[in-house]
């Protein structure tokens, strides 16, 4: 299979700050690739290199094996990009901005345009300043998805809709993924790229912190355990990958790795366990290990048990 | 009121810490500006007879009286010193003041930073009570400021603070003006372009008035810029005239609030129609050209009427020159054909630069199309940088052509119909055509600015300024030739054009094409930046 998208140690600076450090990432052909992060971790800088739209300090970076900054014409006319802040020319309609796009790019099919249309439930007759931050947004992505590029690269394309275009979103990435494009999906929403991605980037701090389709990173993290117990067994926090314990009356909760959920179990077991609920480790944990951040799932305590993420595994 | 004004103080202080460098540095310039000019009057007219010789001279000359009126005391040293800054200046600091306010109304409005402030404790009237409150203080302390320098330089004090309450008073009916504007239209770049043409509308009806034997006529009485003349400052002090323009505030605040009382955050008066499903924008170029089309079509109605006014002055020129004196000045500037040929030179050179205006306010279209995020859009497709810079900078080169072509024949028929003369069209529209290349030079500079220091896009105006200033006031100065040679208006051809204008043409265009090449590569190698 071959790599859409290589980039292998992209440094970009801005003035003094460092906005990507040494940055690796791989999106191989007809993938969808999610593209994970906090706000300001360096998903739009990474995004714009690749459009040429931001020229790179250091390292190498290829789309469809051109060089994005030289090859502009002939590499855009094989992609299409949805930014994550979509403006659009406030005297304009939605309709002009979709066609004018469409034409910029090379052609877009009109019957697609007019089902996207359909299937978002846009008004193309209302003027752009007039539209909401969610309507913008579905010009945007009608603009892209009505054309037949090979490649989409969408910023946080969601931003901004409700449930119900979410969802059509989601068909349109799962039929982009089916006739073989590929996807490069940016995103701070954890189930969004869950669901739509054959592989996972995480990106902090202008760095691929993590790589790998989705089982992988899975493994790699820590399942949510509680359990209700008929006596209370000390020292469980003592146990080798338990972590967070806490205790309310009758009832334990913990963040376990792997390693540590035999000998957990052996102790609960032991212990006169009632009812247990175990949770598969969703991208909020892998997100929470990477990038230490406390919230009401994990104690204040828990930061210092937290150790970086090249201790796992 | 309380409700509807909160937070008036709060936003006058925000827009204070926005503008502080803005604001001073213009307080500042012109404050020095007036100043140093006191000063030179002084050295370069050291006795009445001095005065009085040229006083008559500008009096006796139309292009001078167009531009700039009229010395209404001959003998009188600040009324001779600040002529230049009585009705040109004026406009000037009027279309600064149109800018300001228009910055904390409908600019903020549209960029969604009042939408932003408007969630807090935030009163429906604040934002444009903030507004006017920093542009009417702004006017005020430039005045202040102003006067303050003209007495310091040993010019009467009550002339001087009847200069400087004229330009803050002028200020300030500008402001009013603005603040009107702001609510009739939905974008802060049609808005200033409203208020651009009210202050070129009555720059010319002040100009027609002042032309009128004997002058002033009603005509420069129906305008601010007439009004800030007829103050007379040096020349008996006319202060009831100051109460004129602050009258026209009182009239046009209050229907400004009404106004803003009745349209929703966002909204112009007008209400939003449905436009088409389908586009028929083909490219960047028609968008280009849709994007740029309403600012050079008022451009062009305000051009086409500048000049047939002007062009049907031209009859009137030589019945100026009355007086022996003035006839003997006549015939040694080379007779009345003469004359008629240096007043549309000057007011030709005064559209070349207008549309060097139109020019430089065209390109940086790139640059506020790039900080509005919609160039992203557009570089995400298969278009190129290169062409996209291109839909804007030539639609900015043939705008300029078209105001200038327009400039010709408009000035030439109008000419043509007072003198009884068909060839004036050929001739005028010729010497207008030849200012284009300067007018070019300036944009291209913009283009230059925006490939390389996209931040500074807005100090080419800055620039624009800086030339002008040089060509009105260089002499004035004591510039240096060099330094006056730097500005592109200084080596277009005047009427009548002949042979000789053809080198620095070339060269000019030269220049042009170097800025602009220039612009190109700064724009291929930089980021896309916000």
């Amino acid at each position: 299979m071959t790599n859409v998208v290589e980039m292998t140690g992209v440094v970009k600076r801005f003035g003094k700050v460092t906005a990507l450090d040494g940055l690796d990432l791989t999106v191989a052909q007809g993938e969808v690739h999610g593209f994970l992060g906090p706000n300001g971790a360096g998903k739009s800088t990474t995004l714009r290199l690749l459009l040429g739209m931001l020229r790179s300090d250091g390292g190498s970076l290829q789309v469809l094996g051109l060089d994005p900054w030289r090859n502009v014409a002939t590499l855009h006319r094989r992609l299409a990009y949805v930014p994550g802040d979509v403006a659009l020319w406030p005297n304009l309609t939605g309709g002009e901005v979709i066609d004018l796009l469409g034409r910029l790019q090379g052609g877009q099919d009109p019957a697609r345009r007019d089902d996207l249309l359909k299937m978002f439930d846009l008004d193309p007759t209302k003027k752009a300043r007039a539209y909401s931050k969610g309507n913008r947004q579905k010009v945007a992505l009608i603009a892209a998805l009505a054309t037949d590029a090979e490649v989409f690269l969408l910023d946080e394309p969601t931003s901004g809709l409700d449930p119900l275009m979410e969802d059509a979103f989601r068909g349109c990435v799962r039929e982009l993924r089916e006739q073989g494009r590929t996807v490069l999906l940016s995103s701070h929403i954890l189930s969004e790229a869950e669901a739509l991605s054959d592989r996972l980037s995480i990106i902090r701090a202008g760095k691929v912190v993590e790589t790998g389709p989705l089982q992988q990173l899975r493994h790699l993290t820590r399942t949510s355990v509680t359990a209700d117990v008929t006596t209370v067994p000390q020292g469980l926090e003592l146990l080798t990958g338990v972590h967070d314990v806490v205790v309310a009356g009758q009832r334990i909760s913990a963040q376990v790795e792997p390693s540590g959920l035999a000998p957990l179990m052996q102790a609960l077991t032991a212990a006169g366990l009632h009812t247990l609920t175990s949770q598969p480790p969703t991208l909020e944990d892998l997100f929470l290990r990477h990038y230490g951040t406390n919230t009401t799932k994990a104690p204040a305590g828990a930061a210092t048990s937290n150790p970086g993420h090249s201790n796992h595994g | 009121m309380g409700e509807t004004l909160a937070g008036t103080g709060t936003l006058v202080r925000l827009g204070l810490r926005r503008d502080r460098w803005l604001l001073s540095l213009w307080i500042l310039g012109f404050a020095a500006m007036a100043g140093s000019s006191a000063s030179a009057g002084a050295g370069l007219f050291p006795d009445v007879a001095s005065r009085i010789a040229a006083a008559e001279t500008i009096n006796a000359t139309a292009s001078m009286v167009a531009l700039f009126g009229r010395v209404y005391d001959p003998t009188s040293l600040g009324a001779l010193s600040m002529i230049k800054y009585t009705a040109f200046m004026t406009a000037v600091l009027a279309v600064l003041m149109v800018f300001v306010t228009i910055r904390h109304t409908r600019a903020d409005e549209e960029s969604g930073q009042l939408e932003l402030l408007s969630g807090g404790r935030l009163g429906r009237n604040a934002p444009l009570a903030a507004a006017l409150v920093i542009s009417f203080g702004a006017s005020l302390v430039l005045g202040l400021a102003s006067g303050g320098a003209l007495a310091a330089t040993g010019l009467p004090a009550a002339g001087s603070f009847a200069f400087g309450l004229g330009w803050a008073a002028t200020g300030m009916a500008f402001s009013a003006v603005a603040g009107l504007g702001a609510q009739l239209t939905t974008s802060a770049r049609a808005a200033t372009g409203l208020g651009v043409i009210v202050i070129a509308i009555t720059y010319v009806l002040r100009a027609v008035g002042d032309l009128a034997q004997p002058g002033p006529s009603a005509l420069s009485w129906l305008s601010p810029i007439g009004w800030n003349q007829q103050i007379r400052a040096y020349a008996g002090d006319n202060w009831w005239v100051l109460f004129l323009p602050l009258a026209l505030c009182a009239a046009l605040v209050p229907v400004t609030f009404f106004l803003r009382a009745r349209r929703d955050l966002g909204a112009g008066l007008g209400e939003q129609r449905p436009g088409p499903a389908h586009g028929s924008l083909q490219g960047v170029w028609d968008l280009a050209v849709r994007l740029q089309f309403r600012m050079l079509a008022a451009w062009a109605v305000a051009v086409v009427l500048f000049g047939v006014v002007i062009g049907s002055l031209a009859g009137n020129v030589s019945q100026f020159l009355t007086s022996p004196n003035s006839q003997d000045l006549m015939k040694k500037l080379g007779g009345a054909q003469a004359l008629t040929d240096a007043f549309m030179a000057a007011e030709i050179a005064i559209m070349g630069i207008l549309a060097a205006a139109y020019g430089l306010g065209a390109v940086n279209h790139l640059r506020s199309e790039e900080t509005a995020g919609h160039t992203e859009a557009l570089l995400g497709t298969a278009t190129t940088r290169a062409r996209w810079a291109t839909s804007h900078y030539v639609a900015a080169l043939g705008g300029v052509a078209l105001l200038m072509l327009l400039t010709g024949l408009s000035v030439g028929v109008g000419a043509g119909l007072a003198l009884h003369d068909g060839s004036q069209v050929g001739r005028i529209t010729l010497a207008s055509l030849a200012q284009i290349p300067a007018a070019w030079v300036i944009t291209s500079m913009a283009l230059a600015i925006f490939g390389w220091a996209p931040r500074l896009t807005t100090a080419v105006w800055g620039l624009l300024v800086v030339f002008i200033a040089l060509g009105e006031f260089g002499v004035l100065w004591n510039a240096p030739q060099w330094l006056m040679d730097l500005s592109p208006f200084q080596h277009s051809p005047l009427l009548p054009v002949g042979s000789g204008g053809v080198v620095s043409l070339v060269a000019l265009i030269v220049t042009a094409c170097v800025l602009a090449a220039l612009g190109y590569a700064g724009w291929s190698r930089r980021d896309l930046t916000a």
